[in-house]
């Protein structure tokens, strides 16, 4: 299979295998006019398979939201057809409005102008809190 | 501006001075009978629980104070769909502190983000009730002397008591605190509780399904009521709301300065026979309630 190179953007790679397309929608990816390509269970040496994302073109990308959904990614940055920069990612201490709190007793449950908000509580067991009713998040 | 959110707003040394105020309250109450003339508590009870507004606005009242507010959602504008943010900063206008009930986990901490005047959480869904837990500390230091070296019982329902959440992170911070939780398997005190305060900090538990079976051991016995509207299923509650009866016949295997506590409104999950006992804390409680409210408002308004 064959997806062309590409010559100014970026290669997230070290994609958990299966979490290609959240990362896709998260990122609002389906709505560029350039090249976008995602490749699905590609072969990796660590963890046997992986999915990677290609994207032709230099475009904001939140890494807080990446590094949220897994830190273990790598962001490539390319320029003139050449990687210049490999990124990691962190486990960020706090997201705003990346996901929902779905405890029905929260008071963001019946509150909209509220941001949905979540804090780092346990960096080892990656667990995040809503910081208003504290319920944990299940990712 | 300080607000009571949660109870780990309070240090340690906090907490101590508001015991030490409330005492002193106990003591010399005409010495605080005018300490808040002129001021306004407004109380924001977006569900209903008579005991805790009336503890507030009645140290209020002590205070010299006055009192404005509603009692249920219903005849508030939440009822219009007004959100807590709007509101608060509309009865900050017309108080000086204010002390909000709110079905909705969460409410209050939103309520502190836009205020101008003290937020005390009185409640907010299963989440936190700061004041209870202030309460339920005056309570053991009056009864017991001391907030140290002592082996606790909490009995009931560990899995949405919140008091019970509140109580054992409040006593975490305290030396050589034992719990003996009992509870039936289906209302067990949640893993994150256990994980993130009691294993966090040390602190050694049993856990039991039969009440007898530590009762010698402990200096303190807290009851909790299983909360019908904390179940989505109500034969859930009707199967487990009477597991535990304790009585006069129950009491004989306890020590003879046990302190017997229960936040109210108990049920059936404490006898009437109980309530002579000298043992029974439960009736001072709510007494007890009322003082470290007063010493809280007194805290919050910066008043000396």
């Amino acid at each position: 299979m064959n997806i062309d190179s590409i010559k100014n953007g970026y290669v997230i790679d070290h994609i958990k295998a299966g979490k290609g397309m959240q990362i896709y929608e998260l990122l609002n990816l389906n709505e560029l006019d350039c090249q976008v390509a995602i490749i699905t269970n590609a072969k990796s040496k660590k963890t046997g398979k992986k999915d990677i994302i290609k994207i032709d073109r230099d475009i904001p990308i939140d890494l807080e939201k990446l590094g949220f959904i897994d830190h273990n990614i790598t962001v490539n940055i390319v320029k003139n057809d050449k990687i210049i920069e490999k990124r990691k990612l962190n486990l960020p201490e706090k997201i705003v409005n990346v996901v929902k709190c779905n405890n029905p007793r929260c008071i963001t449950s019946i509150d909209n102008t509220l941001d949905q908000i979540f804090i780092l509580t346990d960096k080892e067991k990656e667990v995040y809190r809503c910081r208003y009713c504290e319920m944990s998040l299940k990712k | 501006m300080k607000h009571l959110i949660d109870i780990k707003d309070l240090s340690v040394e906090e907490i101590n001075s508001l015991i030490e105020v409330a005492k002193d309250i106990m003591n010399h109450k005409e010495k605080y009978s005018h300490k808040c003339d002129g001021k306004i508590l407004a109380t924001l009870f977006f569900e209903p629980s008579t005991r805790t507004r009336l503890s507030h606005e009645s140290a209020m009242l002590s205070l010299g104070g006055q009192v404005l507010g509603f009692s249920e959602a219903s005849s508030s504008s939440a009822s219009k769909g007004e959100t807590v943010a709007d509101t608060v900063r509309m009865v900050g206008c017309y108080s000086d502190i204010i002390a909000m009930r709110h079905p909705k986990e969460g409410a209050p901490y939103v309520a502190s983000l836009k205020s101008t005047v003290p937020i005390i959480n009185a409640g907010d869904g299963g989440h936190n009730h700061p004041t209870q837990t202030l309460t339920d500390l005056l309570t053991i230091h009056c009864e017991k002397g001391r907030l140290e070296n002592l082996t606790i019982g909490l009995c009931g329902d560990l899995k949405f008591g919140r008091t019970v959440h509140s109580l054992i992170t409040a006593m975490s911070r305290y030396k050589n605190i034992k719990f003996v939780l009992i509870s039936p398997d289906e209302l067990k005190l949640p893993d994150y509780v256990k994980k993130d305060v009691l294993e966090k900090n040390n602190m050694e538990y049993v856990e039991t399904k039969d009440i007898e079976e530590y009762l010698g051991d402990l200096d303190i016995l807290y009851m909790t009521r299983v909360q019908k509207e904390r179940f989505f299923n109500e034969e859930d509650y009707i199967r487990l709301k009477d597991y535990y009866i304790l009585n006069k016949e129950k009491l004989k295997k306890a020590k003879n300065d046990l302190c017997i506590m229960h936040p109210l409104p108990r049920v059936n999950e404490i006898s009437t026979d109980v309530d002579d006992d000298p043992r029974a804390c439960y009736f001072k409680q709510a007494n007890y309630g009322k003082y470290i409210r007063m010493a809280l408002i007194l805290k919050l308004l910066e008043v000396k």
